[in-house]
């Protein structure tokens, strides 16, 4: 198959960025779209010119390392599935292709098509964990959970935190990821005690990251390669709602 | 050869031993362990969790990671479960038997006492991750799930769907995130170990290279951990994430920690079969599938092309269930992985490359229904569907043996302290536990059992005599390995020949797939062993590695690990030639039983190989070490699923 490809080049997070045209001719349709970059990449290096630089790990959806931009969607256009999950036999030969970075102003570019997205790993650390020290649990079968509580929390976690949710949403609010995190572990009687202190930090967190909240689009849910379903926002508010009135109650 | 090394395995009888280490081991006051740094390289289950809980303790720890996050590691992607020997499902089970399937599962190749430990281990794990939020596989009841994995006759594997890795490694990464924000953990992401550094003999420290910056640094510490995962890479094609690789322990092989059974790699039965040239890398699909798949080939060659809903039953070859009947499909991996290779090479193999057998989902989808099917495996068909555009309800999935993961690793004893004082070794990155197979659902369960349960313990014995030892970075062997380390990236850098990284590591990994893959002969192995030299020459002329060392170069990060590669394979199969016997995965072809299974040699190779360096930065001929293996517990005998 051949392709016209449009990538966006910077060389890094100061200078300025721009698209640039390649063609990828003879690219199998079984190929990824992240091995076809791989296959640029290799006629680049060989014609003297730089590599485009672009992230990916697992190569297989659970990693949550890739981070593209693909005709303007998130991971691009094969709903459910990070970006190394779509594969060039979705494409028509001859297809247009532009690939860009995730546009989050709180996910710095760092170089061509990679994103630093440390923020996500700072919201976490300012709350999204159950605080139990190795040595100190209970037998696991001690506290039984209910089997919806604990599947309803599994979809939670699915959460490969990838960021396309910022990515993807007008806004570039990450209540998506923050609202995953907050509810599979509200969902679970391990996740109680630290129930209201969780939400509220990171919600404060993700305010001071500079990411914008949530107006219904929905984007987010649809670009989601978990499936992580746009309801957990609603979950996110009602346990903020319920922490700020603890807290202003004085509990 | 020279003489035996010391697993300094405690004495007493094999279930006090833990209990009496940890009653007797040295221990670190809580006043003076915020006295120590220690290095952890790798953030996954091992390093990860080690990170952790000695945060916890008290400890100052700097953790670091090639990924750009913590999270990434590639303990992310294990599918399938974790084991444990709770008994939960009142079927027989206990911590001898875990310990019972996973020495025999390794085929009489690891050390007794490691693990009996990891069983004993096994239940606290469970424990620890529910406590932290991780959403297990529940019933009805509310009570904690359980499946059947390859190798055992129990029910004893924990699971959250088909993301058991990534929930623990959550899990794992929450617990972390708590201490970096507690500030006990310095987190060091896209960062990595390019040199390990040693005082008196001792690890007293790392050099890394910022992957984002290009800055060289040093870091002094009071002990080094290295969790740094295993080698599948070397092959090019495995399951492993694209950077997976064996930079971190084989730089510390090469300052003198010994590299123990390196030719002990894993070829997972059920992947996705290899395709085309251009591919990246090989998908697996969970062991677990094997619950309710079945496998088969058709009985003649003909029937090889014809789509497989068109073959009637009695010309299936149902081979694992016909050869294993008590274990049928369940069989272990390596043993599911050599009979698939053996009805592809008798002609019998399906799909467009004829390197492939049938996982079939038709009578457990008859039995069950659609949904349960879906329940237990529905994110393994979109992934499977995604790949092969096949929809696997409706049309049995294609499956082929890929590289999965290595058993060898560094030589760690007991304590899982290397030979190197001061430098441990946890979770893939050492040999401990698997021998010469690993059982499924035994990876999470021995990284988690390493980290949070084992390390805590052992680290302060070492720790408690070495008040005050760590030295500053500006010593002269700081200075030396930056040296050292930058000289490497300039040589790398100055090749500037006309072929890319990829195509010579493919040419590596075809070489070792053929000769050191699922079954290696003398002849094969001798050949790969002129092969590799060459082709590690071609390398360092012909490469070429574009940029410079001074900002974000991912051909310049991958040139390293490549040349690392290319000297290890040599090891890998001077291993492999040494070891004059079958066992597990390690087949050699001169060596089986007449129904051609592994045929192993107690009487000479009931050891652990371990290799020393040798050479002045040359690679010379590495030096072995024994480690032999004293079964007081259980009884040798030739493997048997039958």
């Amino acid at each position: 198959m051949n392709f016209k490809l449009k990538i966006w080049r910077q060389r890094d997070r100061q200078s300025p960025g721009q698209l640039v045209d390649y063609d990828a001719k003879d690219i199998p349709a079984q190929a990824s779209l992240l091995e076809m970059l791989d296959i640029v990449n290799e006629r680049l290096l060989l014609a003297g010119e730089q590599p485009i630089a672009f992230d990916s790990d697992c190569r297989e959806g659970i990693c949550g390392t890739c981070s593209l931009t693909v005709n303007g969607e998130a991971h691009g256009p094969d709903h459910p599935g990070a970006a190394c999950e779509l594969y060039m036999r979705k494409f028509r030969d001859g297809d247009r292709i532009v690939i860009e970075p995730f546009r989050v102003k709180s996910f710095p570019i760092v170089k061509d098509l990679i994103v630093d997205r440390s923020a996500l790993d700072r919201i976490v650390q300012a709350g999204g964990f159950i605080s139990a020290r190795a040595g100190s649990a209970p037998e696991a079968n001690s506290i039984p959970v209910p089997k919806h509580d604990a599947d309803v929390a599994m979809e939670a976690a699915a959460c490969i935190g990838c960021g396309a949710c910022a990515a993807a949403c007008p806004n570039a609010s990450a209540m998506l990821f923050t609202a995953a995190k907050v509810s599979h572990l509200a969902l679970l009687p391990q996740g109680e005690p630290e129930r209201t202190k969780r939400v509220v930090g990171m919600v404060r967190a993700m305010d001071a990251e500079g990411f914008g909240n949530c107006t219904n689009t929905y984007e987010c849910e649809a670009v989601c390669p978990a499936e992580i379903s746009a309801s957990f926002i609603a979950k996110l508010n009602r346990e903020y709602s319920r922490a700020s009135l603890k807290r202003s109650a004085g509990e | 050869m020279i003489g035996n090394l010391d697993p300094k395995v405690p004495s007493g009888s094999l279930d006090r031993k833990w209990t009496s280490q940890k009653d007797h081991g040295r221990l670190v006051s809580p006043n003076n362990r915020r006295t120590f740094e220690i290095i952890v390289v790798g953030s996954g289950l091992a390093g990860g969790s080690a990170a952790a809980t000695l945060g916890e303790l008290g400890y100052r720890v700097k953790c670091f990671c090639f990924q750009d996050s913590p999270r990434r590691a590639h303990s992310i992607a294990a599918q399938g479960g974790i084991n444990a020997a709770k008994n939960y499902q009142n079927d027989g089970d206990s911590v001898y038997r875990l310990f019972y399937d996973t020495i025999k599962g390794g085929d009489f190749r690891s050390r007794e006492a490691n693990v009996y430990r990891l069983a004993e281990a096994s239940v606290n794990i469970i424990d620890q991750c529910v406590a932290q939020g991780v959403p297990f596989a529940r019933e009805y009841s509310g009570y904690l799930a359980n499946r059947s994995f390859g190798g055992a006759q129990v029910s004893r594997t924990f699971y959250a769907r088909g993301q058991t890795g990534q929930q623990l490694l959550l899990g794992c990464y929450s617990a972390l995130c708590r201490q970096i924000a507690g500030g006990t953990v310095q987190m060091f992401p896209q960062t990595e170990m390019l040199d390990l550094v040693l005082v008196d003999g001792h690890a007293k420290g790392i050099v890394t290279r910022n992957l984002r910056t290009g800055r060289i640094d040093a870091h002094a510490a009071d002990a080094v951990v290295l969790a740094t995962g295993g080698y599948g890479n070397v092959f090019y094609l495995s399951t492993n994430a694209r950077g997976c690789n064996v930079t971190a322990t084989y730089r510390a092989y090469k300052k003198g920690a010994l590299f123990a059974n390196p030719c002990f790699t894993q070829i997972h039965p059920t992947c996705i079969p290899h395709s085309g040239d251009y591919q990246s890398k090989l998908t697996l699909m969970s062991e677990s599938l094997r619950n309710d798949g079945r496998v088969w080939v058709p009985k003649r060659k003909e029937d090889c092309t014809k789509p497989p809903n068109e073959i009637p039953e009695k010309d299936r070859d149902y081979y694992l269930e016909r050869k294993y009947p008590s274990y049928g499909n369940l069989a272990p991996r390596d043993i599911a992985s050599r009979a698939a290779k053996e009805v592809c090479d008798e002609g019998r193999g399906v799909g467009p490359s004829g390197r492939g057998v049938y996982l079939d989902f038709a009578d457990a989808i008859k039995r069950l229904g659609d949904e349960t099917i879906r329940e237990r495996y529905g994110n393994l068909f979109e992934v499977y569907e995604k790949i092969t555009g096949e929809d696997a309800y409706k049309v049995p999935m294609r499956i082929y043996p890929a590289v999965h993961y290595t058993m060898g690793g560094l030589w760690v004893d007991y304590n899982l302290m290397s030979n190197v004082p001061g430098l441990f070794v946890i979770g893939e990155a050492n040999f401990s536990d698997h021998g010469a197979n690993r059982l499924g659902a035994s990876a999470l369960m021995q990284g988690l059992a390493d980290g949070y349960f084992v390390l805590p313990y052992t680290l302060p014995n070492y720790l408690a005599v070495q008040m005050g030892k760590r030295s500053a970075t500006d010593r002269t062997e700081f200075k030396e390995a930056e040296t050292s380390v930058r000289a490497k990236i300039d040589k790398l850098l100055r090749v500037n020949g006309n072929r890319s990284l990829d195509s010579i590591h493919r040419e590596l990994g075809t070489l070792l797939w053929d000769k050191c893959g699922m079954a290696r002969n003398k002849t094969g192995l001798e050949e790969a062993l002129g092969k590799i030299p060459e082709l590690r020459e071609r390398f360092w002329r012909e490469v070429r590695v574009p940029g410079d060392g001074e900002d974000f170069n991912q051909s310049l990060e991958r040139a390293g690990r490549v040349a690392d590669f290319l000297e290890f394979a040599e090891l890998m199969c001077i291993d492999a030639l040494t070891r004059d016997e079958s066992c597990g995965a390690h087949f050699r072809e001169e060596h089986q039983t007449p129904e051609g299974e592994a045929l192993r040699d107690d009487d000479n190779f009931a050891a652990v190989f371990a290799w020393e360096f040798q050479g002045n930065g040359q690679i010379a001929p590495p030096r072995l070490h024994r480690e032999p293996l004293h079964f007081e517990n259980v009884h040798l005998t030739q493997r048997s699923y039958k």
